[in-house]
């Protein structure tokens, strides 16, 4: 699993680049972010939920059976809104409520 | 030139995960004039094991249960190997920890009498996506309690016989930082990447343990001689294949079961411990009736999507797995396999061998969470209580140490220093860490019980192992590094081959096989008796000693004699 960041999107606000647990975001020459090591990525999703700017997408390695699919994240006050997309398929939306609790 | 700089301190933490940031909390609470001082190699807003969140608090003595009996739960599952004073002095906080989570702010469902909802005997039910940030912000609210984020600490320093402080570097600039301290706890976490992965290619990181847990707080007591209990009782995982997502929420949370491709329920066969659990999926396949599944097939719709729920809380490469490839586990049972054996002391008793009050067996040195030993079965709140724990032993303890000068710890630095340095400038050499990481891995999976050999070991490949990791460690005192992210990584490596060594010693010191999931000493394929005791070691001089002790079952006190 690893994460793409897209510099349109990066304002350079360095929120990604502070949270990484593995200290593998960077920032490039105009200051936006940029994941040094893919392949060192563990997939936290500690930087899509830092991200304000819905710039990170998820996915997971074809090596572990990924087809493309991207995952992004959004919040709104206590909801947090999982958005998984896939080319050729309808877009799914999971909404989790952060004041309530898991169910398992 | 790499800039030094330095702090004087009272009470140092290595990590700031769970147990080192409760550690901080409790310390400063308990006395506001006490400088408190974490280093954490990343950010404690999300560093650590907690970083995706927790689906549970998968410690906490319910309703009508006592702490004796979480203790007989931990004794069964760790086939007899743990400490009792360790494991009840930590149960009996498990319950006020989780109460001070929810006070920090974490969500915890109740019922209609504000009672805690249990899952299973000794969960309960959260929202633990953002537990982290709820931790470190709790942290940020004591003005005594100062945080250096993205340093990573390499060494202790040591004057006579104690610790007083340690030096490391930034993960970001040419930085040296050198610290005194009173009293030093370390609470990082344990080892991960000493084998080679089940994805050894781009995707050879996984999310349950921090990748960036290289062992460093083991190494950094082993260096200074301190004693160390129990690594060979390694942690190998039952997980969900591929993403190596955890499968106790499906299993507990749905009551799926493990089937073998035959549709035949195996587990009773293997036993229910945790080893057993992973010795079942294993053993299944080895004989031909692989893979190996959670039977999740008929599932409800609206059970499906709490499920969905609960996995982005905590691991959400599987929700999206299930989604992206429209197999869902209404429709697909979910394939489990084992990981590669970590050594980790929130799950099993590997770790520093110390008293029931958390000090280690070098004066100056405590230790909490994943890499403090003897008490397994820690979980969120183990490594909470172990951390309150440790910050009231040093509380009581900090009188009896005098400071050390920031000029003398300058000077017990200075070989550690100057290395950093030489490392930045040095030409890039033959090889570089992952490189030597690669080979590392190699040799533990082959030699040393990894996933490809089934977990199996022998005399022979141990002494083989020993040789080879002993190798690795020559060539990486050679390691040059081009930047600070590659000095990190040289330095992970050295902790780790150190970590690799002990272990080895404690793989050969243990002749039977007590958890066959974990490992089996195919030379000693049974379980004996005269191993009901704690295979321990201790670095004197560069080589390792093996010092067996006695179970203490029933002693609720324990200080070391030495």
């Amino acid at each position: 699993m690893s994460i793409l960041i897209e510099s349109e999107r990066c304002v350079g606000c360095g929120s990604c680049v502070e949270a990484c647990p593995g200290n593998l975001i960077k920032r490039d020459a105009d200051g936006k972010a940029f994941l040094k090591a893919p392949d060192e990525c563990w997939g936290c999703a500690s930087c899509l939920k830092e991200c304000r700017f819905q710039a990170i997408s998820y996915y997971l390695g074809a090596d572990i059976g990924g087809r493309g699919g991207l995952m992004k994240y959004e919040r709104d006050g206590d909801l947090a809104r999982w958005i998984i997309r896939r080319a050729g398929r309808e877009t799914v939306t999971i909404t989790v409520d952060r004041r309530s609790s898991n169910k398992y | 030139m790499l800039r030094i700089e330095t702090i004087q301190t009272d009470f140092l933490i290595v990590g700031g995960g769970t147990a080192g940031c409760y550690a901080a909390i409790v310390a400063a609470r308990k006395d506001p004039k006490l400088r408190v001082q974490i280093v954490e190699k990343a950010n404690i807003k999300r560093s650590g094991c907690l970083a995706a969140g927790v689906n549970a608090i998968n410690a906490y003595i319910t309703e009508g249960r006592t702490t004796q009996q979480y203790l007989e739960y931990a004794r069964w599952d760790a086939e007899k190997i743990i400490r009792d004073d360790l494991v009840l002095s930590m149960a009996e906080r498990f319950n006020e920890s989780a109460r001070d989570l929810e006070r920090m702010g974490l969500v915890i469902l109740k019922d209609a009498n504000g009672n805690y909802v249990s899952r299973g005997k000794r969960n309960i039910k959260i929202n633990g996506e953002n537990i982290k940030p709820i931790i470190s912000r709790e942290v940020k609210k004591y003005d005594n309690i100062s945080i250096l984020n993205h340093v990573v600490v390499t060494n202790l320093l040591q004057d006579g016989d104690r610790v007083c402080g340690a030096v490391g570097f930034s993960t970001n600039y040419e930085t040296a930082w050198v610290i005194s301290a009173r009293a030093v706890l370390v609470a990082t976490g344990g080892a991960a990447g000493l084998y080679r992965p089940n994805n050894p290619g781009f995707s050879r990181h996984k999310m349950w343990y921090p990748p960036f847990n290289a062992g460093a707080g083991y190494a950094l007591g082993i260096r200074v001689g301190a004693e160390m209990t129990s690594f060979e009782m390694r942690f190998v995982a039952q997980r969900i294949k591929d993403t190596i997502a955890p499968t106790g929420t499906i299993a507990l949370g749905v009551g799926a079961r493990e089937v073998n491709a035959l549709g035949e329920a195996y587990a009773e066969r293997y036993g229910l411990t945790t080893s057993g659990r992973a010795r079942g999926a294993t053993k299944e396949t080895s004989e031909g009736r692989g893979p190996c599944y959670l039977k999740t097939v008929g599932l409800d719709s609206s059970r499906e999507e709490d499920l969905y729920k609960a996995y982005l809380n905590m691991a959400p490469a599987q929700t999206l797995k299930w989604i992206e490839s429209g197999e869902r586990p209404s429709t697909h049972n979910v394939e489990i396999e084992g990981t590669e054996p970590y050594v980790v002391g929130g799950h099993t008793a590997s770790g520093y061998w110390i008293d029931t009050a958390r000090r280690t067996t070098v004066a100056g040195l405590y230790a909490a969470g994943d890499v403090a030993g003897g008490a397994p079965k820690k979980f969120v709140t183990g490594a909470l209580a172990e951390g309150w724990i440790a910050a009231e032993t040093v509380l009581k303890d900090l009188a009896t140490y005098s400071p050390t000068s920031i000029a003398r710890a300058l000077e017990l630095a200075k070989d550690k220093t100057n290395e950093y340095e030489r490392r930045l400038r040095a030409p890039r050499g033959v090889y570089n860490a992952r490189e030597l990481e690669d080979a590392m891995q190699k040799v533990m999976d082959v030699y040393a019980g990894g996933i490809s050999v089934g977990y199996r070991y022998n005399e022979n490949q141990l002494a083989i192992a020993d040789e080879k990791i002993g190798l690795i460690a020559d060539l990486a005192e050679e390691l040059s590094a081009a930047d600070v992210d590659e000095l990190v990584r040289v330095y992970e490596l050295i902790d780790r081959a150190t970590v690799c060594k002990t272990l080895l010693a404690h793989l050969r010191g243990r002749k039977e096989t007590r958890w066959p999931g974990f490992g089996v000493f195919a030379d000693y394929p049974e379980k004996d008796d005269a191993f009901e005791c704690f295979v321990n070691t201790r670095n004197v001089n560069g080589k390792i000693q093996t010092i067996i002790r006695p179970l203490m079952e029933g002693v609720t006190y324990y200080e070391h004699t030495h």
